[in-house]
């Protein structure tokens, strides 16, 4: 984000409200307590996700606010982990993730850059259809994608999983953008050296490009990972292909209907399925920034 | 699709036109200089379609095809499990059954459309004022930690919604986190079994002033199967907790929006008005606020189109229950299409629902448009 001009603005700002010393602390004193609550009401429900994960059924609804356990257990781990399928979830979560993601980035880098930089009839409408996808909820596709995946006998199976995401039309819009912020003269170097269209492509562009390439992984990831419609529809039947965030729907349900809730499982399945995102969100902030502006873009 | 005509219309002139004209096989490059000047483009209409077909490929298959086929099955009667080709046209006939044939079907549907419509009234203006806040806050230079919070406040946004859903469902158990607090923050407060309670939060409020059936007036008249004292029934306090789960996940990215909204203002405009003497309030509400224009509605938009999808939440929560007041139109299509066989329903409400979310999106630019500008 932009902090790097912090100081032009405090500047000023600073020096007016310090006219009036008390009423600049008190404001500055409510902000803190507006920004400690608020993170209090973001980061606890995880805090208490983990503390709840290792403790006993009986200690969690005798004790469901405290943060950590009064005695350490590690049934619900030991479930989640050993004695369920958990493990397979995340093989095939992590399976269909690097499937779809390095489809992903393979074609809507190459039509972005078709739609950014090439000159061709009926690029125009081309671009006018995938912003029209792009309104397209989701939800009114459920019936035909499972409709079309069933004639193409691609139900129950991971290309039925990974084909419908392997391209969107945001990464498109994303890659599209990016292409056309870069100077023309990087290709037409390339070009008057030698190179032709794909190989200034290959060897000139795609190096450039590798910040917007990051950002359009990381969507993909976080997308893949968490999508939840999608193997709903395709691989109910088939256990063996669940993906985490279904697999986890089915956890620690207990009783006739399912009515009765093993909550340290269901919180240890969360927290797993949960981490890798943790972990990526972490070290690639920004780029999480960038690709949701880029989103907001299509508003 | 127009797209295809284009290509035929293109590629014979492209390649066909260079290589009748040097039979030796001379580069198109070099050969139509004349025809898009300089010999650098040359290739490029070819290429550009190269470059974007597996794209269109995908999107044609995986989007616009089954935006066609859910229209044409929205005519038919079909279950889903036999082969496509045995269902039977039915012409307008699951429209007429959700809108306007006396039945399960429409009362259904009616009450997925109260729902969702308490749902949106109750999440879009609340994620818009708390995101809007938090985005302000984090933008006051002189705060220390400004890059912890705004990463606290946006983490939940990028996690997976069937986790969040547990999370929340522990946290609103009858014994969990938000009972044990209220009890304690009100001492012999009604315990509510926040997911299974169906009571309307407007019947609950007429209840306190001792309203505590339908007047007669309001239970008599009925529209699309529903009475008006049903409609009138408020969100369900299940609902309710699927709304405060909605506001916490998206709070954090509509912030950012804001975020970089407010780091857009030119930093000349305020330090002119700050010398012209401008008070805090009038910056904000005469630089501000009229600079934020686009991005609240951007903001509005993105989350009216995303309340009136809630799908996940609901599966993993509610299941639609109890007493069907966790009903959306988007968990209908999945009740009706997998749990009911009825995929010409389904489809026939998906399309019901995109309708709604492009109307009300034109009706909102309008409005937002109109006014100010």
């Amino acid at each position: 984000m932009e902090s790097s001009h912090p100081a032009t603005v405090a500047g000023p700002r600073s020096g007016r409200s310090a006219r009036r010393p008390g009423t600049a602390r008190t404001v500055r004193l409510v902000a803190y307590l507006l920004l400690a609550l608020a993170a209090l009401g973001f980061l606890y429900p995880f805090l208490l996700s983990v503390a709840t994960s290792v403790k006993s059924r009986a200690e969690v609804s005798d004790h469901p606010i405290m943060p950590w356990p009064l005695h350490w257990t590690n049934r619900a781990w030991d479930f989640v982990l050993l004695h369920s399928d958990f493990p397979r979830w995340l093989l095939n979560s992590v399976v269909v993730t690097v499937a779809a993601t390095l489809l992903r980035l393979f074609i809507e880098s190459l039509a972005g850059y078709s739609l950014a930089r090439l000159r061709w009839r009926g690029r125009g409408l081309v671009f006018a259809g995938v912003l029209a996808v792009l309104a397209v909820p989701p939800i009114v596709l459920v019936v035909p994608r499972f409709l079309l995946l069933k004639e193409l006998n691609l139900l129950n199976s991971y290309e039925g999983l990974v084909f419908p995401l392997a391209v969107d039309a945001t990464g498109i819009f994303i890659m599209k953008q990016f292409f056309e912020q870069l100077p023309r003269e990087l290709e037409e170097a390339a070009r008057i050296d030698g190179a032709n269209i794909y190989q200034a492509y290959w060897h000139v562009v795609l190096p450039v490009a590798r910040p917007a390439l990051i950002t359009l992984t990381i969507l993909s990831f976080q997308g893949t990972w968490n999508e939840f419609l999608l193997p709903l529809i395709v691989v109910r039947a088939s256990p063996d292909l669940w993906t985490l965030p279904f697999g986890l729907s089915t956890l620690g349900r207990g009783g006739a209907g399912g009515q009765t809730f093993d909550y340290p499982v269901m919180l240890a399945g969360s927290i797993l399925t949960i981490v890798p995102v943790a972990i990526v969100f972490v070290i690639f902030q920004r780029f999480f920034v960038r690709g949701m502006a880029s989103q907001g873009l299509k508003g | 699709m127009s797209g295809d005509t284009a290509v035929s219309g293109e590629r014979p002139a492209a390649v066909a036109g260079p290589t009748s004209g040097t039979p030796t096989g001379v580069p198109p490059a070099i050969a139509r200089p004349r025809r898009r000047g300089g010999g650098i483009h040359g290739r490029e209409g070819l290429a550009g379609w190269l470059f974007a077909t597996p794209a269109l490929i995908g999107l044609a298959v995986f989007m616009v095809a089954p935006i066609l086929l859910a229209l044409w099955v929205s005519f038919r009667d079909w279950s889903g499990l036999a082969p496509l080709s045995t269902s039977t046209p039915v012409g307008l006939h699951n429209y007429h059954d959700l809108l306007v044939r006396d039945g399960v079907a429409r009362t259904d549907f009616a009450k997925s459309l109260r729902n969702n419509l308490y749902y949106v009234i109750g999440v879009v203006p609340t994620q818009t004022a708390i995101a809007f806040l938090l985005a302000v806050l984090v933008n006051q230079k002189m705060l220390k930690g400004r890059t912890f919070f705004r990463t606290a406040f946006y983490f939940p946004s990028v996690t997976s919604s069937i986790a969040i859903a547990f999370i929340f469902v522990f946290m609103f158990s009858p014994t969990g986190l938000v009972n044990t607090v209220l009890t304690a923050v009100l001492p012999g407060a009604v315990q509510l079994v926040w997911l299974d309670d169906a009571d309307g939060l407007l019947h609950l409020l007429l209840r306190l002033v001792g309203v505590d059936s339908a007047p007669h007036a309001l239970a008599a008249h009925t529209f699309m199967g529903l009475s008006w004292w049903d409609w009138l029934s408020g969100p369900s306090v299940a609902l309710t907790t699927v709304m405060i789960l909605a506001v916490w996940t998206t709070v954090g990215t509509f912030m950012l929006m804001f975020l970089a909204g407010l780091q857009n203002i030119p930093v000349e405009l305020e330090e002119a008005s700050m010398v012209d003497g401008a008070t805090p309030r009038q910056r904000f509400f005469k630089i501000t606020l009229p600079l934020m224009r686009p991005t609240l509605f951007l903001v509005l938009t993105l989350g009216l189109i995303a309340t009136w999808q809630v799908f996940d939440q609901v599966y993993a929560m509610t299941s639609g229950g109890p007493q069907k007041t966790t009903f959306t139109p988007a968990y209908l299509v999945y009740r009706e299409a997998f749990e009911n066989s009825s995929m010409g329903h389904a489809s026939a409400i998906a399309f019901l629902l995109f309708a709604l979310i492009v109307v009300l999106t034109g009706v909102q630019r309008l409005v937002l448009r109109g006014r100010g500008d």
